[in-house]
């Protein structure tokens, strides 16, 4: 199929990608605000004789993922945070037995049950594994219905390449909202990628000779040989953050304020800065794309450079503490503003806030905030 | 010469951390004999437990997939769809089946998921050390019900007959129940595993034999007498025989009612 533009929802958006890809297998679990990807799956992967399963909850959804990945199949699953955490189990699990899977959270704003409207309250389970255990897993985030597409695309060629769960983290606005999107050419689905670590024999790949069984497996019970297996994926990270990290950078040449803020949050701040410059204030944005692999290198060297930041996010301060950490020792100054519950902050709101930093009028975001 | 008995093939020849007198040595070569008489050991995939059957992917000489406690139903799912030519067996323990997961196997039964499962009922938790199994029986000890299990007074409910249960979702067409205490019983166990295997080469539905398995460390018993504690204790609850058969095919004499 050749490029197309199309008006279509986040969470649509989403599961063509998906399917484009060459998604082999979806299993779900309905939750909001993410109920179109999964009823688009149904459709979509049903018409094409492909698998898709409504799960009895999101916990099996995630070990159907496990199995359908074991078994040599391109296999994803998507919910919204509550149901995320359910997944947590399987998704520790399947980086312990280094299983590819795509992971989509359309997130919402929480703890517990919550609401319903966008948040960025998930970034700390997202990008620290999430489960028990030493792990991580990569964390893409998109900014628009066209970056969640083209984002969920490579998802799955990087769990692939890296063996392991990538996770699209969302939110509900960008699951919602409409836009047009031009979508990924489509794959031819049936050869299945080559796994040789894999349970079973693919139709077209049986050969003559037998093979040693294959034991896909997250349990070793031989402490000295976890901690080779733990370490060698520790070494396998360091490449991924050498190779994978990727954000986008909008004026840092002029600005001496620098917002960082990732998905929904970040294009309220590009349109702060679009409105600053209007009125002749220039301020910059660095923008993760990748939130783990997290861009600490980028944002080291720009804070050497003698830049101060504004981290912006619709939690009460999680990536923040990413930038912190990059920027340590290089006495660079860190402001931190943030909505949580569901608030979506504003263009102004965000503005009038780094004003006040520069005014050297705002003492701290909490402060702000509360009072 | 004629070999008559000898070493199934499907099976690893090395020796299994089991305790003398439990049922799991006997089940598994139950299984690896069924596999050989159906020449299927190359796309044979064993979903493995979590339990004292966890090692079981060290004994059995085909590929091998283990998911979360209890999501094997889940797992093996997943395998199956993409796999649908395999032969794909669940091996399941009480704890694992009936509590951890019983959401997981309950919907996979009834979505009619073309996998065989081996739920293999000691009436205790195993590998953990003794506690009480939702299949443990009225009355019968455990460390976590040390005076016995105590339906009403302490809250503790009833044993849970599984086949039954599943027995009323459309999606399942085999469920036996087998023992493990006595050598005709063993043979019967051996038929309704062939069977249920057969139904899932012929892609027929969801199929499952219960196991009755004796586990004299946890009954703290020795394994003479925890056998006969199956026949006599075990069997008069968890009666024997296939308790649904909807293969539609005539069933064997000696695969008949108990």
């Amino acid at each position: 199929m050749s490029e197309e533009k199309r008006l279509m929802k986040g969470n649509e958006a989403i599961g063509e990608a998906a399917i484009r890809a060459g998604c082999d297998a979806y299993f779900g679990y309905p939750i909001t605000p993410q109920n179109e990807l999964t009823a688009y799956m149904a459709g979509g992967m049903l018409d094409r004789g492909r698998v898709f399963i409504q799960a009895e909850s999101e916990t099996a959804a995630m070990s159907m993922v496990f199995g359908a990945s074991a078994a040599g199949g391109r296999a994803m699953t998507s919910s919204s945070s509550p149901g995320i955490s359910l997944k947590q189990e399987g998704i520790s699990y399947a980086c312990g037995a280094d299983i590819p899977c795509v992971l989509v959270n359309v997130a919402r704003s929480g703890p517990g049950l919550g609401g319903i409207s966008p948040s960025q309250g998930d970034y700390f389970q997202a990008t620290r594994g999430g489960g028990h255990g030493d792990y991580y897993h990569i964390v893409l985030a998109p900014k628009s219905v066209q970056e969640a597409a083209d984002l969920t695309y490579k998802a799955f060629d990087l769990a692939e390449e890296w063996r392991m769960p990538v996770m699209v983290l969302a939110d509900g606005l960008i699951g919602q909202m409409m836009e047009g999107v031009v979508l990924p050419p489509a794959r031819d689905a049936s050869p299945r990628p080559r796994r040789p670590w894999a349970v079973g024999i693919p139709y077209g790949q049986r050969g003559s000779a037998r093979r040693t069984p294959n034991h896909v497996t997250s349990l070793c019970l031989d402490p000295p040989a976890l901690e080779a297996s733990v370490r060698a994926r520790f070494e396998r990270y360091e490449r991924i953050a050498e190779q994978e990290t990727s954000f986008e950078a909008v004026n840092l040449d002029k600005a001496e304020l620098v917002f960082v803020a990732y998905g929904t949050a970040s294009r309220i701040c590009l349109g702060a800065l679009q409105m600053a410059q209007a009125e002749g204030l220039e301020l910059g944005l660095v923008r993760p794309v990748s939130l783990w692999p997290f861009p600490s290198a980028e944002l080291a060297r720009l804070a050497k450079g003698g830049k101060r930041f504004l981290a912006v996010e619709m939690s009460m301060g999680q990536m923040v503490q990413d930038l912190r950490l990059a920027v340590a020792g290089s006495g660079s100054r860190v402001d931190f503003y943030g909505r949580a519950g569901g608030v979506i902050p504003s263009e102004e709101e965000v503005l009038a806030y780094a004003r006040k930093l520069l005014e050297g009028k705002a003492a701290s975001a909490s402060e702000e905030l509360w009072k | 010469m004629e070999v008559i008995y000898g070493h199934p093939k499907s099976l690893v020849s090395v020796q299994t951390k089991y305790c003398p007198g439990c049922g799991h040595g006997v089940i598994h070569r139950l299984i690896a004999e069924a596999i050989d008489e159906l020449g299927v050991q190359d796309r044979s995939i064993l979903m493995n437990p979590v339990g004292c059957s966890i090692w079981a992917d060290l004994y059995y000489d085909f590929d091998s997939v283990q998911v979360p406690h209890g999501r094997t139903p889940a797992g093996a799912t997943g395998v199956k769809r993409m796999l649908p030519d395999h032969l794909v067996v669940c091996y399941q323990g009480d704890g694992d089946l009936a509590a951890i997961g019983t959401a997981e196997i309950v919907h996979a039964a009834n979505r009619g998921e073309k996998f065989t499962t081996i739920f293999v009922n000691n009436a205790i938790y195993g590998m953990t050390g003794g506690q009480m199994a939702p299949t443990t029986l009225v009355g019968q000890k455990a460390t976590t019900a040390p005076r016995g299990r105590d339906p009403e007074g302490a809250g503790m409910g009833y044993p849970v007959r599984v086949c039954e249960m599943l027995a009323t979702l459309g999606g399942t067409k085999y469920l036996a129940r087998g023992s493990v205490d006595s050598a005709p019983n063993v043979r019967k166990t051996k038929q309704y595993i062939k069977k249920a295997f057969e139904a899932q080469l012929r892609g027929q539905g969801f199929t499952m034999v219960e196991i009755l398995s004796p586990c004299p460390t946890n009954w703290q018993m020795g394994p003479v007498e925890a056998a006969d504690w199956v026949a006599s204790t075990m069997v008069p609850f968890y009666k024997l025989g296939e308790i649904k058969n909807e293969l539609g095919a005539p069933a064997p004499e000696q695969g008949g009612k108990a």
